[in-house]
């Protein structure tokens, strides 16, 4: 009955290996690449895919029990760089071989590197990197007398959208959302959330409580007080934003890259305005002042193989057909996400379909990854808890606020 | 017979007893299978959760897991960030409970007096919200009341404090509002089955006796009506009191526990799911449990519910689904 079960979980049952990826959703693009590689294996190893939750602390949450589980199955996992320290530091990525790891990291952008990175090592392999740019109606910059062509700061966008009476896209909600806007803004001021990454969780010391969380703070809450962020800005994710950018009152947005594509798919199905897309410009993401260039935030995928896998060989073949400079072009193509790879960005499907790349790659050049510790699930949810709602900022008591809370936590001494 | 009379008793005890004894073997037997499969699937959970409540236990920090007795306990005790959430769980208890016993009381006459003809229908659209799985009722409410996709705001805008503005679910007692009417809307069912089951048991010949006897349509209701049907009442409330102490999908879905609206399953849930904190998050279970256990107990001991007079009456309806 087992080996009935085992054969027929094998597909034809012969004795191809089996490698499970675990995927986040996204538009296809990570089954085509694994029906790729599969075919490009030649029968050395199958990769079948296995969905993940939507959100990536849902996804995390699922993938640590099961590697705390021991899960053999956990061949190959597309993982969210903030989250990749907690799994490094108990030992439950499988180590990248150093032949691998030389390979796959020449061109990659630094900041995608830096996410893929636990002490000093590489822990996983760079898939893609996705990054926050500035998106502004050309209509609103033009009347506000911006020149776009130079980086723009908080202050000048928020004074034109109070000038013009519009909102401003930013994600207000209660979720991850809220922590990749606040690190933004401090990293922005050449400051980091955390002191020590490396520190234990007693150790572990924040930055909130300093004149960098203040100005974040400040910002927020001006947002909030002068609801720039729309009534709904309790609710306001990136799709959110996005919907309110696209609406007459939209100004300038902070917003990931998939926006582009989206915007253009509703201009293409008449759901929009087709005018629409020739008001969007692009701009690096907003400084906090202006000598300081900013560190827009840093999203996407790297791939880690399971401690536990049975064929973890395989596994790291299997990630360098995936990550191929090629395949990443293809997959920003094709789902909108961009590369990691620096050599990735030449093709020129990229600069056809997405004219925004050089300002997304030099933003991925400068951009910033959250705090990296395995203790980033406790911190991002505190920053979470305490910077919303919005309105509800104050730059004197919000951060202190926060960063009592993110010690007191870690220490035990109170429920997060 | 030539036997004494002492020793006739004595056969008459061992027959008693070997009576007793296969009796009791044979209870066993029959109960036996089920009595282990449920000490296995509830008692040895909830003995490991009280177990692990002792420890300080990170599932991605195995090594560090260390014995802290009771601090877990006294870290909940003596934390506001426990004491919220459980005032707001208590909170949502009473409300939902008291609304959903009038509003099911209501239901319940309904269906009771309703013409024969229209009775199956009756029951079943009454039943229809019970039906739906409680985390899809949710996302209706969510977006029903949802700022940006909701039609609420939109329908309701003559209502004073309503406007296309109104976010529901960005300020504590709006927010709890739509948790409640969602969760009242969803379990009302429950109660009105469970009361329309009392109802039934309530002899006409009082109803009757009473109308001769000149009483108004109160005083039957509360002299005769009422009374006889209590065990159904309290085994309606003490159910659901149990079930909305319990509250979990709707506060998930809505607000995720956000703007004040965390409740006792979502506490445990965040500590144990989303921070791993093994330790922590059973301690927080094994509170919720004790409190659960302490509404049963005081129910059955305080109030004298009669839990099989009840459950009978009800014709085996007291399982919940869609939780």
């Amino acid at each position: 009955m087992t080996a009935a079960l085992l054969l027929t979980s094998c597909g034809e049952g012969d004795d191809t290996p089996v490698l499970t990826w675990y995927i986040n959703p996204d538009d296809g693009g990570q089954q085509a690449l694994a029906e790729k590689c599969t075919e490009e294996a030649d029968g050395a190893y199958r990769i079948q895919t296995s969905l993940l939750p939507n959100d990536a602390p849902s996804q995390r949450e699922q993938l640590a029990r099961r590697l705390a589980a021991g899960d053999s199955s956990l061949d190959i996992m597309s993982l969210d760089p903030p989250f990749i320290p907690e799994l490094a530091e108990a030992g439950f990525l499988a180590p990248v071989p150093d032949d691998v790891a030389e390979r796959n990291t020449q061109d990659t952008l630094e900041g995608a590197l830096a996410g893929a990175t636990w002490n000093d090592e590489l822990v996983t392999v760079p898939f893609w990197a996705n990054t926050q740019i500035l998106w502004y109606r050309k209509s609103v910059a033009e009347e506000a007398g911006l020149d776009m062509s130079q980086p723009v700061t908080w202050d000048e966008i928020i004074d034109a959208a109070i000038e013009q009476d519009k909102y401003l896209g930013v994600q207000g909600i209660r979720a991850e959302s809220m922590t990749v806007w606040v690190n933004a803004l401090i990293e922005s001021q050449g400051e980091s959330v955390i002191v020590d990454p490396a520190a234990s969780a007693e150790e572990l010391e924040t930055n909130l409580d300093s004149e960098a969380g203040r100005n974040a703070a400040e910002i927020l809450g001006r947002i909030g007080a002068e609801g720039l962020g729309g009534p709904g800005i309790a609710s306001m994710d990136e799709n959110q934003s996005m919907l309110l950018f696209q609406r007459d009152n939209g100004s300038f947005m902070v917003n990931w890259p998939f926006v582009w594509a989206a915007t253009n798919a509703a201009a293409e199905e008449g759901s929009l305005d087709s005018s629409l897309t020739e008001d969007i410009g692009w701009a690096p993401y907003p400084q906090m002042d202006e000598d300081t260039p900013a560190a827009a935030p840093l999203g996407g995928i790297n791939l880690g193989v399971g401690a536990e896998s049975e064929h973890p060989d395989l596994a790291f073949q299997a990630i360098e057909c995936i990550v191929t400079p090629e395949n990443q072009a293809e997959y920003f193509v094709t789902n909108g996400n961009p590369p990691s790879s620096a050599s990735a960005f030449e093709d020129p499907r990229i600069e056809e379909d997405y004219p925004m790349a050089d300002t997304i790659r030099e933003a991925l050049d400068g951009a910033a990854p959250r705090p990296q510790t395995p203790f980033y699930n406790e911190i991002s949810e505190v920053i979470q808890e305490s910077f919303t709602p919005v309105s509800g900022v104050d730059p004197d008591s919000t951060p202190a606020e926060a960063d009592r809370y993110i010690t007191d936590v870690l220490r035990g001494e109170r429920l997060l | 017979m030539s036997t004494t009379s002492e020793s006739k008793r004595g056969s008459i005890a061992r027959a008693k007893s070997r009576r007793a004894r296969s009796e009791a073997r044979l209870g066993w037997l029959l109960a036996g299978p089920a009595f282990f499969l449920m000490v296995a699937v509830t008692a040895y959970p909830i003995a490991q959760a009280v177990f692990d409540s002792m420890f300080s236990f990170r599932l991605t920090a195995p090594d560090d897991r260390a014995f802290v007795f009771l601090d877990n306990y006294i870290l909940l005790f003596t934390d506001w960030g426990f004491w919220r959430p459980f005032l707001v769980t208590v909170f949502i208890t009473v409300v939902t409970v008291a609304v959903e016993l009038v509003l099911g009381f209501a239901l319940a006459m309904v269906m009771h007096r309703a013409l024969k003809s229209l009775r199956g229908m009756l029951r079943t659209a009454i039943l229809v919200p019970y039906g739906i799985i409680t985390v899809v009722s949710a996302f209706a409410w969510y977006y029903m009341f949802d700022i940006n996709s909701g039609f609420i705001n939109n329908w309701f805008s003559w209502v004073p404090g309503i406007s296309a503005e109104l976010d529901w679910f960005a300020n504590t007692w709006t927010a709890l509002f739509v948790i409640m009417a969602s969760e009242i809307w969803k379990t009302t069912p429950f109660i009105a089955l469970l009361l329309l089951a009392g109802l039934a048991q309530v002899p006409d010949e009082l109803v009757e006796a009473a109308k001769v006897d000149g009483a108004t349509w109160r005083q039957q209701l509360t002299r005769v009506i009422l009374p006889n049907m209590k065990a159904a009442i309290m085994v309606a409330v003490l159910f659901r009191a149990l079930d909305a102490f319990r509250i979990f999908d709707n506060v998930f879905i809505m607000t995720g526990g956000s703007e004040g609206t965390e409740v006792l399953a979502l506490l445990a849930y965040r500590q144990s799911i989303s921070r791993l904190e093994i330790g922590l998050g059973s301690a927080v279970s094994v509170v919720l449990f004790a409190c659960v256990l302490l509404m049963c107990f005081a129910a059955i001991k305080l109030f004298k519910v009669d839990l099989a007079s009840g459950t009978d009456a009800s014709g085996g309806k007291k399982k919940e689904g869609g939780k």
